[in-house]
């Protein structure tokens, strides 16, 4: 459990004039689940995006397993297939079944063989609970399970590392669960993951360690249990109040709904 | 043009109708009005000589096979090789559309510009005509059918690349992300993710473009096609001038017709396909 696997320094994000991270460290270890939280528009799901740069940082270092993702010259393409990524959209591919969907990148990105990436897509199926849902295409499935598909995707390649861009803001409520327990099971199996979420019991019970981001910079950090039940700064307590009891907070409505993709 | 003159309140209007009166009264003139054109036409019509004219039986036994075995099947020849030509070039135009380097986007927006911009005709004729001149000497694999395929590509092509650039871009962005993020290149997400999803999308419009390509490919008589490379309009023309008759000009109509209208068909039926198979 030694070894650091995601080392973010100084990682600055501004989408024109609009700065949306102002430097942030963050350090995860290897087999650590770290939570990220805050308010719409606090910047946590660009910092996830920074880290396999689906947006390009305008300045700081990222490595992922001591590999440089912002060096100019690096291969993304390569660093990329170690690093998981679950979508709040899913993302499927919805002109292939879900076997196809855990299958492709195996077949034309780490070229398997036809039967072997079978196998291992037929067993990261299994994994999320989609045993015999493999002939499925995602617009058969429900929201739940076509996000257990994406993780199975994922967890296809063998990665190192996962990220998970709030992976149940888009579901119905009574399919929240499925999705939480398939990654409860990931981090118990000793996973790398950092996950942008709502999810404040999940956070508590799952995290290792919770990170506040507000304003694009880290507010709070600390053990999970210390920052969701005693946070020390002032905006941890207000952002945590409005999110556990929605009906009692005095500010406006809608600052702590979904956070549109950006 | 009856609704729109109902402003009335229901009180009698100036001829004492009610508004129900009225409407009936005006769709009765309406009726009587097309009646009695059909009546008109009918009667003052000179049918046996619209018959000898323009269906002519001992002409039409005349013009087959050779209608369907040379003026048919060259039209389909020149219609597909045009379609296939100018669909790998729509895609690739398509592509540099697309493409973040400047040069491809700005050659493909000029390609596209022009070739709406200029009409079918002159293009058959710039191929047919002008080529030959610019560079004597050169042949086009094919001859004729080369040149038409060219022909019928070069127009095709630019209306394609819009169609093929606009399904592209109606693939939602978290595909792509989706598909880099499992370490695909872009290139290859665009192969494997991007185009198959995209041509889902295009298949209706193509099919209508495949419409218009067929009728299109008539203009191929200004290249100047021998005996066996004519295709369905050059051979009416033909023998409704040998014959000294329009019927051959009929019958080429049906032909297209037989192939335009079950085509047009298919191309509404899948479009109405895809609007229900969208989630």
């Amino acid at each position: 459990m030694s070894g650091t696997a995601i080392e973010i320094e100084g990682l600055r994000k501004a989408f024109g004039a609009d700065e949306v991270l102002r430097g942030i460290d963050l350090t995860v270890r290897s087999g650590e689940v770290v939570c990220v939280i805050g308010p719409s528009g606090s910047g946590k799901s660009t910092l996830l995006r920074c880290v396999n740069l689906l947006e390009e940082p305008t300045g700081g270092t990222i490595r992922v397993n001591g590999d440089e993702i912002t060096h100019p010259d690096a291969n993304l393409d390569a660093i990329r297939i170690g690093i998981g990524m679950v979508f709040q959209q899913f993302n499927l591919f919805p002109h292939l079944t879900a076997l196809g969907n855990v299958t492709v990148a195996q077949r034309k990105v780490l070229r398997r063989d036809k039967d072997e990436a079978a196998r291992i897509a037929r067993e990261n199926l299994a994994r999320v609970g989609l045993a015999g849902r493999e002939d499925a295409y995602p617009a058969r499935l429900s929201g739940g399970q076509q996000q257990r598909v994406a993780i199975a995707r994922a967890l296809a390649m063998d990665p190192s590392v996962m990220l998970f861009d709030e992976p149940t803001s888009a579901l119905d409520p009574e399919l929240v669960g499925d999705v939480l327990a398939v990654m409860r099971t990931l981090a118990e199996d000793g996973m790398t993951m950092l996950v942008v979420t709502h999810e404040m019991s999940f956070a508590r019970e799952v995290a290792d360690r919770v990170i506040f981001l507000d304003g694009g910079v880290v507010v709070e950090e600390g053990p999970a249990a210390q920052v969701i039940s005693e946070p020390r700064q002032a905006r941890t307590r207000e952002f945590l109040a409005r999110v556990l009891d929605p009906a009692s907070a005095g500010a406006p409505a809608g600052t702590v709904g979904k956070e549109a993709p950006e | 043009m009856t609704a729109s003159s109902e402003t009335g309140q229901g009180a009698p209007a100036a001829g004492g109708l009610t508004r129900r009166q009225r409407r009936r009264l005006i769709l009765g003139g309406e009726y009587a009005l097309f009646l009695g054109v059909i009546v008109a036409v009918a009667l003052l019509a000179d049918w046996e000589s619209l018959r000898v004219n323009f269906l002519n039986l001992d002409v039409v036994g005349d013009l087959f096979p050779e209608i369907i075995t040379v003026g048919l099947r060259n039209t389909v020849i020149y219609t597909v090789t045009g379609f296939v030509l100018g669909l790998v070039a729509g895609l690739v135009l398509a592509l540099m559309r697309l493409s973040s380097a400047g040069p491809y986007r700005w050659t493909a927006m000029i390609y596209i510009e022009v070739f709406r911009g200029l009409p079918a005709l002159l293009i058959f004729i710039f191929v047919g005509v002008g080529v030959p001149l610019a560079f004597p000497g050169t042949n086009l694999p094919g001859g004729v059918y080369g040149q038409a395929a060219l022909a019928l590509a070069l127009v095709s092509a630019a209306y394609m690349a819009e169609t093929i650039r606009a399904g592209i871009e109606a693939v939602p962005r978290g595909q792509m992300e989706a598909a880099r993020s499992l370490g695909m290149s872009r290139a290859r997400a665009m192969r494997t993710i991007i185009i198959p999803q995209a041509f889902r999308v295009v298949i209706p419009p193509l099919t209508n473009e495949l419409v218009l390509l067929f009728k299109d490919s008539s203009l191929a008589l200004f290249i100047g096609v021998s005996l066996n490379e004519r295709e369905l309009a050059k051979f009416g023309q033909d023998l409704a001038s040998e014959k000294g008759n329009t019927t051959p000009i009929v019958v080429a109509g049906l032909c297209y017709l037989l192939v335009t209208i079950p085509l047009g068909y298919l191309a509404r039926r899948l479009e109405t396909r895809q609007r229900r198979g969208q989630r």
